[in-house]
């Protein structure tokens, strides 16, 4: 099943990267919607429900965690997997994210067999 | 506290596996060296970040702009003949990805640290400086015949002197 799936990172050039190693990771895709911040995603989101939230921590105007927990308090979201992926590497960090109920953690710089390693446990 | 070696090798690994995941190239490791309040290029490309808690400063990366169209090209899997939003963005990304992995592991010796939004400066004539007269780590990286500049310039928070790293915390027990 093709899977629908929301990329969030304040960096074009990121999201870019993050779709095309989907591409490499030979995920199947079906719409790929893109957000600047967590304000952007959560817009999306009420257009139209993914599969899959691909998330950066720091951004603007709504970080990724608080996204996270958006996500997680709305009853027709809060089974979406939601992976992290992000520079802030640090174990406080982390341990946050799993906490407030992220999937999974990668830290930039990724490759797309790490990208695939995380999603091979969801789907 | 961080030693300068200790520095330079965190920003050389760091650099390394940054352009070998995402870039799918070898960079080649320059001579490290310390400068007060270097001006920068004339030319170019600066990308800017912020770095602030216990201790404060700024993480850097300067090119060329045919250096800079290199590594976005590589980065973005496309060609870039000049500068445009996407170099500018890719710069960004590769400032934010090296500098704020560096943030990671020097938070093991300085404490939390906090990191910006990075800004990138690109012009034909311009003359950047910081406000103070700290001195800057520079390690520069080369690669396809262009260089890579990654700098860095750290000091004490004074106003948070109230904020122990880890490691000073650990040596008072």
């Amino acid at each position: 099943m093709p899977l629908d799936v929301l990329i969030v990172d304040d960096s074009a050039a990121i999201r870019k990267v993050v779709q095309r190693m989907l591409n490499q990771a030979q995920v199947p895709l079906g719409k790929v919607l893109e957000a600047g911040d967590g304000v952007e995603a959560l817009a999306a989101l009420r257009q139209h429900p993914v599969h899959l939230v691909l998330t950066d921590i720091n951004m603007p105007n709504m970080d990724g965690l608080q996204l996270l927990g958006q996500i997680r308090g709305c009853a027709d979201w809060a089974k979406i997997p939601v992976i992290m992926i992000t520079t802030e590497g640090g174990e406080a960090k982390v341990m946050e994210a799993v906490q407030r109920g992220a999937n999974g953690y990668v830290r930039k710089p990724f490759t797309a067999d790490q990208i695939k390693e995380k999603l091979d446990g969801l789907f | 506290m961080m030693q300068f070696e200790h520095i330079v090798n965190t920003v050389t690994a760091i650099t390394q596996e940054v352009c070998q995941t995402m870039l799918g190239m070898e960079v080649e490791v320059g001579t490290a060296y310390v400068d007060r309040n270097p001006p920068g290029p004339s030319h170019g490309i600066i990308s800017l970040i912020g770095l602030a808690g216990a201790w404060m400063g700024t993480g850097s990366l300067c090119c060329s702009e045919e250096a800079a169209c290199r590594l976005s090209s590589r980065f973005l899997m496309a060609d870039f003949a000049e500068v445009n939003e996407d170099v500018l963005d890719a710069m960004a990304e590769l400032t934010n990805m090296i500098i704020g992995n560096f943030k990671t592991a020097a938070e093991e010796h300085l404490g939390p640290l906090g990191l910006s939004i990075p800004t990138v400066i690109y012009g034909m004539s311009f003359f950047a400086r910081s406000a103070g007269k700290e001195e800057w780590l520079i390690v520069p990286f080369g690669f396809e015949g262009h260089t890579l500049d990654v700098r860095l310039c750290l000091t004490p928070n004074r106003g948070l002197s109230h904020l122990v790293a880890p490691a000073q915390a650990q040596a008072a027990r």
